[in-house]
């Protein structure tokens, strides 16, 4: 008798103790702490963060952890929980002028009003391995980084560089709609397709970094045209508020950090609208550049049809790009393929078995001469 | 499992999809969109299925789960300790015992009953997918019951090959009106789909779409006058129980390629080798 898929409770039990021994790996050494993770592997909490769409950095951590530093797989542990949670309030908009800076820079003027402000980046410095971080860090004299500054309580954050392009006019104005209606929401209700754009900004905010990535440079080779340039990105943090009811006046919850980036695209104009600017957007949770960067070229693409542009590249087609950049949704499908499939396989085989006994002999219409009239197979053409 | 609620899912999330299991009930094949939620298994993987699940079960259910036909597959073992962790209700292997049964790629071979309900894992609701893969294209074919491009496909099957070459996930119309994919399930089991006595329900999670044929349903396969439907047939029987009416899935038992057929229904197969009447077949 064949038994590969009988006990399977004990073998399910011995595969997670197995999972356990090799997250924790050679016990002679220390093991991970969460507030390690959550301190010193701040990139990885935050692209967790961004695409289990919840803030929430010791969580994260824990779930890289967990996930013995799968990221996508923390993702889903960090989802997973996340919808067991009760919604108790909906925040107001958080309002991204208001940044407490870390970093702000403009790539479309030399100077900015607020300066240019490069931040903790790594752009400038040389991509050389640090061997010296081999070496057991001594422990860190809370001195060291005396003269690193703290993100600045500026009294007047910067503007916006879009806000001060938007009052000559040359880029288009993004006013409030009328009634100012809240937008769907996509953990609560299904995509559905066509997408408004406040959906597919959501989509896109909680898409896999990689597959926007890929998106984007797509429409930098030439599958979509969108001519972007960085208005202006920033990083810092920004205060969540909600209204209580009760009390009739918002009361501050905390501070999230955020990466925003606001892309200037070219435009033609038409008959009815002079030439001016465009603009694509991106938002994500902690110091998440390359993706914020991303969504923006990507949220402009999707914008295509309501400019008037041809729809030609897959980063045009909302459809395909919004269908399939959650990678929970990706990463899950893609390896259902493990699960046995012995009924469908077998079907199939039953089917090739018989195709393969009738092969020559059945009388089979041939698709380039057409069906035949008198019953008989023609022979086609050479 | 104290930190979660019975059967998981906030008792909010429930209602959302009892909501749209009575729209499914109200309008059968259609597909109703709802707000499919990450569970803590992947997309995939059942997340349709145990969501219809977790919002139908009550304390006196008594719940069966298989997987490709068998109660003891691994994810039908963990999808089981799931729901029954969580709930703490009576699970069983016997068809006929379970209120509610949670299946993938399989009806029981045990008749359904009047009362109970099956759950299907669907992993894309769509017949039409592989046609046409605008959602927004599809919606409007399905509005207007514009299905000829099946039919061209069915028809383009037959001139290649002389069968249909659909084995799993066979069409089917339901009621002369919509038309739904059944899962993955054999065209071996599409028959028990017509005017079944159970309560059919289809969750796809990850597509975040439910359907559902009601009790006595009128489900047809699609297929042509002088190309009538016809299910999976064996020549063999099953080595274990002898069975000659039953899905049977095929073994490689060693290095030189032997095979051996035995019933995919494991609960099927054991209930007939636990009785008396047992005639062992021919060792295929």
């Amino acid at each position: 008798m064949y038994v590969a898929v009988k006990g399977g409770e004990r073998a399910i039990d011995a595969a997670n103790g197995w999972v356990a021994k090799r997250r924790r790996g050679d016990p002679t050494l220390a093991p991970l702490s969460v507030a390690q993770i959550q301190e010193q592997l701040h990139q990885s909490v935050a692209r967790v963060m961004a695409e289990g769409a919840l803030y929430d950095p010791q969580l994260a951590a824990l779930a890289i952890k967990q996930a013995a530093g799968d990221l996508v797989e923390a993702a889903f542990l960090l989802r997973a929980y996340r919808t067991t949670l009760p919604r108790l309030a909906d925040s107001l908009p958080i309002d991204t002028a208001r940044m407490r800076i870390e970093r702000r820079i403009s790539a479309t003027f030399k100077e900015v009003p607020g300066g240019q402000i490069l931040g903790p980046t790594i752009d400038y410095g040389q991509r050389l391995l640090d061997f010296s971080l081999l070496e057991p860090e001594e422990t860190v004299d809370p001195t060291t980084f005396a003269t690193v500054p703290t993100p600045s309580a500026l009294t007047e954050p910067p503007s916006r560089v879009t806000d001060l392009m938007g009052r000559d006019g040359l880029l288009e104005s993004e006013p409030v709609p009328p009634g100012d209606p809240a937008p769907a929401d996509l953990t609560r209700q299904p995509l559905r397709f066509p997408a408004a754009r406040p959906l597919r900004l959501q989509a896109l905010a909680r898409g896999d970094e990689g597959y926007l990535l890929g998106m984007a440079y797509s429409t930098q080779r030439g599958y979509a045209h969108t001519h972007p340039f960085v208005g202006e990105l920033r990083v810092g943090r920004v205060e969540v508020s909600v209204l209580a009811p009760e009390l009739g006046f918002p009361v501050v919850l905390g501070e999230i950090e955020l990466t925003e980036c606001q892309m200037i695209n070219q435009f033609a104009g038409s008959d009815q609208a002079p030439p001016m600017f465009t603009r694509g957007y991106g938002l994500v949770f902690g110091q998440g550049e390359r993706k914020s960067i991303a969504m923006a070229l990507v949220d402009r693409a999707l914008r295509a049809g309501e400019l008037g542009e041809p729809e030609t590249a897959p980063a045009q087609d909302q459809e395909f790009v919004l269908s399939h950049c959650d990678n929970l949704e990706a990463s899950g499908f893609v390896q259902h393929l493990k699960l046995p499939h012995h009924v469908d396989f077998q079907s199939e085989l039953e089917l090739l078995r018989r195709l393969r006994t009738e092969h020559g002999t059945h009388e089979a219409i041939d698709l380039r001469t057409g069906p035949s009239l008198d019953g008989t197979t023609k022979v086609p053409a050479p | 499992m104290t930190a979660f609620n019975f059967a998981y899912l906030d008792e909010q999330t429930k209602r959302m999809i009892r909501r749209a299991i009575l729209k499914a009930v109200a309008i059968p094949g259609y597909q109703v969109p709802f707000a499919s939620r990450e569970m803590p298994l992947p997309y995939g993987w059942g997340t349709g299925g145990l969501q219809l699940t977790c919002a139908l079960i009550g304390r006196s259910d008594v719940l069966k789960v298989i997987d490709q036909g068998a109660d003891d597959t691994t994810n039908a073992v963990n999808i089981r300790r799931f729901i029954a962790r969580t709930t703490g209700v009576q699970t069983t292997t016997h068809t006929a015992h379970a209120t509610l049964i949670q299946t993938r790629h399989r009806i029981p071979e045990t008749p359904l009953q009047a009362g109970q309900i099956v759950v299907f894992q669907v992993p894309q609701p769509e017949p039409m997918f592989k046609l046409e893969p605008r959602e927004t294209e599809r919606r409007r074919m399905h509005a207007m019951a514009d299905y000829g491009l099946m039919q061209v496909r069915l028809y383009e099957d037959i001139a290649r090959h002389g069968h249909v070459a659909t084995t799993y996930d066979y069409p089917v119309m339901v009621e002369h009106r919509y038309l739904m994919s059944p899962s993955p399930i054999p065209k071996f089991d599409v028959p028990k789909l017509d005017q079944s006595p159970a309560l059919l329900l289809f969750g796809a999670g990850r597509e975040k779409r439910i359907h559902a044929l009601p009790p006595f349903t009128r489900v047809e396969p699609l297929d042509f006058d002088d190309h009538p439907f016809e299910p999976q047939r064996w020549e063999s029987a099953c080595a274990l129980c002898g069975s000659r009416d039953s899905f049977l899935d095929e073994m490689i038992i060693d290095d030189a390629g032997s095979r051996q057929f035995i019933c995919s229904d494991t609960d099927w197969c054991s209930s007939r080798r636990d009785s008396d009447e047992l005639q062992p077949g021919p060792r295929s």
